[in-house]
């Protein structure tokens, strides 16, 4: 165990290190406008798609503008990586306290055939209240994930299928520029200044 | 707020805290065996365990059976670029002298097919065969969804 996590948090270094040095650039070149890396997720202002909460309200990532925003996939039926970033993420939530409250907290089901609405207010019923969770067409979710620079794949597995899904929680600034990414299972001490940094 | 919260309470003052008893084959400690609870049966159910081997030669987990599911299995979750997967593992290696977990993120006991919704506060047995200790059949408690793990030092452990 010790060792993986050390493993995904070396990756997540080379993600910090890439966005801090793109940061940086950006500060040194401040006037002009800055390049868009193909890695990083876009701006939300340049993100286009139309997905559906668990309320069954329509939303669009335009919606999101003003306040700080956190996406992450996952799905459902997945019984150890989601439960455990939804935990992880209901105790960072926890830690801002009412801060917290201003900022959107998203997942996006990257199982939208299984996922409906309803299954999604079921599920998020078990965790922080301020967590909301997003479906609809897999076009849209695609639309989403490609935005994103996520990826996600369905995996026929014992009769049945499961989901390969980018599994860190991105973070963006309230005008929507994209901020960090938390790595999956990040340890809190990490996580939430990151989020923090966002609040501010 | 508060309702839940003290029912939370209420019921961690009731729970045997099955999950905090070790249970020993040959040299391995088996401790901590929690799982996840489910929205129904139809979604796979979740198994996690430490496991201890104080004894001088390797050992492995090569196999978990409970009548709560049809098609246990044991996966990892793999973490690549970024992507999480879980492919099978066909052992858990468990060396001499070392404590291996399945937590979150990491190995895991993947329960499919269950055959009954795995409730907060109730518990499944679950027999763990090992390599070379042979077969142990531990309690595990079932906690809820959100728990990252048994809380053993507030149970009296
Ligand atoms: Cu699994």
């Amino acid at each position: 165990m010790r060792t993986r996590r050390a493993v995904i948090l070396g990756l997540g270094g080379v993600a910090g290190a890439l966005a801090f040095t793109l940061g940086l650039g950006a500060w040194r070149s401040r006037g002009t406008a800055p390049a868009t890396d193909p890695r990083l997720p876009l701006p939300i202002a340049e993100m286009d798609f139309t997905l559906t909460d668990q309320c069954g309200a329509t939303v669009r990532p335009s919606d999101w503008i003003g306040r700080p925003t956190m996406i992450f996939f996952g799905f459902t039926f997945c019984p150890d990586v989601c439960p455990t970033t939804l935990s992880d993420i209901s105790g960072w939530l926890e830690d801002l306290g009412p801060e917290a409250d201003r900022l959107n907290v998203t997942l996006i089901s990257v199982d939208p055939e299984r996922d409906t609405p309803a299954v999604l207010s079921d599920y998020l019923a078990n965790f922080d209240p301020r967590i909301t969770g997003l479906t609809g067409p897999l076009a849209e979710v695609e639309r989403a994930a490609a935005g994103l620079r996520a990826s996600f794949e369905k995996v026929p597995r014992d009769g049945d299928y499961t989901v390969n899904h980018t599994a860190g929680v991105f973070l963006f600034h309230p005008d929507g520029r994209f901020a960090s990414i938390i790595d999956y299972h990040e340890d809190r001490r990490f996580a939430v200044p990151k989020i923090r940094r966002t609040l501010s | 707020m508060r309702t839940p919260i003290l029912a939370a309470l209420l019921s961690l003052v009731g729970l045997p805290a099955m999950a905090c008893e070790t249970f020993t084959i040959g040299n391995l400690m088996i401790e901590h065996a929690w799982s996840r609870a489910t929205i129904g049966a139809e979604r796979p159910g979740v198994l996690y365990v430490e496991i201890t081997n104080t004894g001088s030669a390797d050992d492995a987990l090569v196999g978990i059976a409970t009548p709560v599911a049809e098609m246990p299995m044991l996966h990892e979750t793999v973490v690549t670029d970024g992507v999480a997967s879980m492919p099978h593992a066909m052992s858990v290696p468990v060396p001499a002298g070392q404590t291996v977990a399945l937590a979150p993120g990491g190995y895991h006991g993947m329960l499919m097919g269950l055959t009954t919704t795995l409730k907060e506060g109730e518990g499944f047995p679950v027999t763990l065969t090992f390599r070379d200790a042979g077969e142990v059949t531990v309690p595990v408690e079932v906690l809820s969804m959100q728990a990252e793990g048994p809380d053993c030092e507030h149970a009296g452990q």
